[in-house]
């Protein structure tokens, strides 16, 4: 097969996007895996040093904190129970919330649909003040509730669900409102299956986004034991400067090296089903 | 009382539309009932308000002794097929069908015994762990035909179910469901546009036009006694031949001829109507046919050609007849069958 340039050209510049969005993650990788001193001296590392295993036990199990009581595996806890309820919470409340607004024919559903839509301009930094007071006031903060509550309401997806659910054809519901379906079961035996690749979508958008909240749980959190990973980033930071000591540069790699894990788990266990909604046509 | 009765039934629209109008009709147990008439004239209406999937403004619905105006179509008993099948997309076969069971909260092992008899009734047993895009056209009507069967309703609703196969496929599952409805002998109404599927499958047949029913009858009788200009036209194929013409002391003049004697003490202006299959050639003729065209089909020939004033002219001749372009046909009306209707009201008036 004779290789055309324009093909080349295509393979050249696909092959710098790859290089741009592995190198940097491998130098992490690998300067993760030397001595802090190395790293100072020398600048970063391009191959694998003896300190992996040091450097990544330091990370996950010293104590830091200003009570030298929370420690970074803590954080990654905490920060993946605050996304998986996120993720979690929000697919099933926008699912919930389209299902009402596409099925149930009341009159008020497009009002209150542009209501939703319009929420999408204040986003939670704008609106921080007045909740965290009504979080405050219920006596939520320092709790994993209070993590989550405030972020759980979706107005993206809410808009993608009822994009879907308009898609869905009216013969569908009639026929199973035939064979006894009741609202309930209508939702749970057909919208839900059959948006089974939405949720895999959305469910991956919403927990990178529950992820990589910061200030939020900054507002929210005075306990350490709540701490989550991006909060934990600005602290590994600033505490190098504070000491005497050598900064920890190595460690500071390997904590943005673990850091990544697991949104990217979560996306690669949901890619299958992506992926599988992509190219099995559903009529 | 029958076994499905309407009283009255009228269905108005929220924006104004009236779709159907003071309909009544009664379907009794086992028969087979088909609702023909063109696109939008409400006989998709008039079926899903037995369905219980449109709100009936007027009326009564009377099903097996009981008035199911306000019964949940869930609780009605009703089956239906869908023009687009309906099938559920990520349920296979089996499931599709086992799934109104399960809602009516029946036992696996029953199930799957009422699932695999209809399966066998519809010859889809092979197919039961596929999913409804993996089947071809034919394959998805059974299915949905199945969904019906399965549960055993009281009555099956059929909504243009053959609209989206292909000719030959369509007149072999025509075939299939008249069979099977004789089979399992459920009380059923058919919804079409299509006249043949509709004199074909029928026990008895209602022609709706404008939201009323124009006639009920058995086919033969609705073609053989059409009670309307809309009836008239709308059953039979080729279309039945309509020509102008004036009433006066029971003769009939029409075109070049005149018909004396008739049986109608209407005086007026009419329409004539005359059926293809209803012609032959005689010498003493009435109609004088200049060919244009003769589509032949084997057992018959269609006749296409103008009389004297440029009117447009079919006649129905047997196949074995050689009938060249450009002749000149002299055609007499068979048995005096011919149809008279009142130009102003379409009714029938001979």
């Amino acid at each position: 097969m004779k290789i055309k340039p324009l093909q080349i050209i295509a393979h050249i510049i696909l092959i710098l996007g790859v290089l741009l969005m592995v190198v940097p993650i491998w130098i992490s990788f690998a300067s993760s895996s030397h001595d802090s001193v190395t790293i100072l001296t020398e600048g970063m590392k391009f191959h694998i040093g003896d300190q992996l295993a040091r450097n990544y036990n330091e990370v996950l199990n010293e104590k830091g904190g200003w009570s030298e009581e929370v420690t970074a595996a803590k954080m990654f806890i905490n920060s993946f129970i605050m996304a998986l309820g996120i993720a979690t919470l929000k697919v099933v409340i926008s699912a919930m919330s389209a299902y009402a607004l596409v099925y149930y024919r009341f009159k008020l559903a497009v009002p209150i649909f542009w209501l939703i839509f319009i929420t999408l301009l204040v986003p939670l930094e704008v609106r921080i003040f007045p909740s965290y007071k009504i979080v405050s006031d219920l006596g939520l903060t320092n709790s994993y509730t209070g993590l989550i509550l405030p972020l759980v309401a979706s107005a993206t997806a809410t808009f993608f669900f009822r994009q879907f659910y308009k898609t869905i054809p009216d013969e569908l519901l009639e026929s199973a409102k035939l064979d006894g379906a009741n609202a309930w079961s209508f939702f749970i035996d057909f919208l839900v299956p059959l948006s089974k690749t939405m949720i895999a979508a959305m469910f991956i958008f919403m927990f990178v986004y529950g992820y990589s909240q910061y200030l939020w749980p900054l507002i929210m959190t005075t306990a350490e034991e709540y701490w989550t990973v991006v909060m934990g980033m600005k602290i590994i930071y600033t505490e190098s400067y504070e000491g005497v000591a050598l900064p920890r540069t190595a460690e500071r790699f390997a904590y943005i090296i673990l850091s990544m894990i697991p949104p990217v788990l979560v996306v690669v266990f949901l890619q299958k089903w992506f992926i599988k909604g992509l190219i099995q046509t559903e009529k | 009382m029958s076994f499905l009765d309407l009283k009255n039934v009228t269905k108005i629209y929220p924006n104004g539309t009236k779709a159907v109008h003071e309909t009544s009709l009664s379907v009794d147990e086992g028969e087979f009932m088909v609702f023909v008439g063109p696109s939008g004239c409400g006989k998709s209406t008039l079926l899903r308000m037995v369905a219980g999937l449109e709100d009936i403004t007027e009326g009564d619905i009377n099903l097996d002794g009981k008035l199911i105006n306000e019964v949940d179509p869930s609780e009605r008993d009703v089956a239906m097929v869908f023009q687009n099948y309906a099938l559920y997309p990520h349920m296979n076969v089996y499931n599709n069908l086992a799934y109104g069971l399960k809602n009516r909260g029946i036992d696996k092992e029953t199930i799957e015994q009422k699932v695999n008899d209809a399966a066998k009734l519809l010859q889809i047993s092979d197919y039961l762990q596929r999913k409804p895009s993996m089947l071809s056209g034919g394959q998805r009507q059974r299915v949905a035909m199945g969904r019906a069967i399965v549960r055993n309703p009281k009555i099956f609703l059929f909504d243009e179910p053959l609209s989206n196969l292909d000719a030959k496929l369509r007149i072999q599952m025509r075939l299939e469901i008249k069979k099977l409805q004789q089979k399992v002998g459920v009380t059923s109404i058919f919804v079409t546009h299509d006249q043949v599927e509709a004199m074909t499958l029928a026990d008895r047949l209602a022609v709706i036009n404008n939201g009323i029913i124009e006639q009920l009858g058995t086919p033969i009788e609705i073609y053989d006694n059409p009670k309307s200009l809309f009836v008239a036209g709308f059953i039979g194929s080729p279309q039945m031949n309509f020509l102008d013409g004036n009433i006066k002391n029971k003769t009939l003049s029409a075109e070049s001829f005149e018909i004396k004697d008739i049986d109608s003490d209407f005086e007026g202006e009419v329409k004539l109507g005359i059926r293809p299959e209803h012609l032959s050639q005689s010498e003493n003729s009435l109609i004088n046919l200049k060919v244009d065209l003769v589509e032949q089909l084997g057992s018959d020939n269609l006749v296409y050609g103008q009389l004297k004033d440029k009117k447009d002219f079919c006649y129905r001749c047997p196949g074995n007849l050689t009938i060249e372009k450009g002749a000149d046909l002299s055609l007499n009306i068979e048995n005096n069958k011919y149809y008279i209707f009142d130009k102003s009201t379409g009714k029938r008036v001979n």
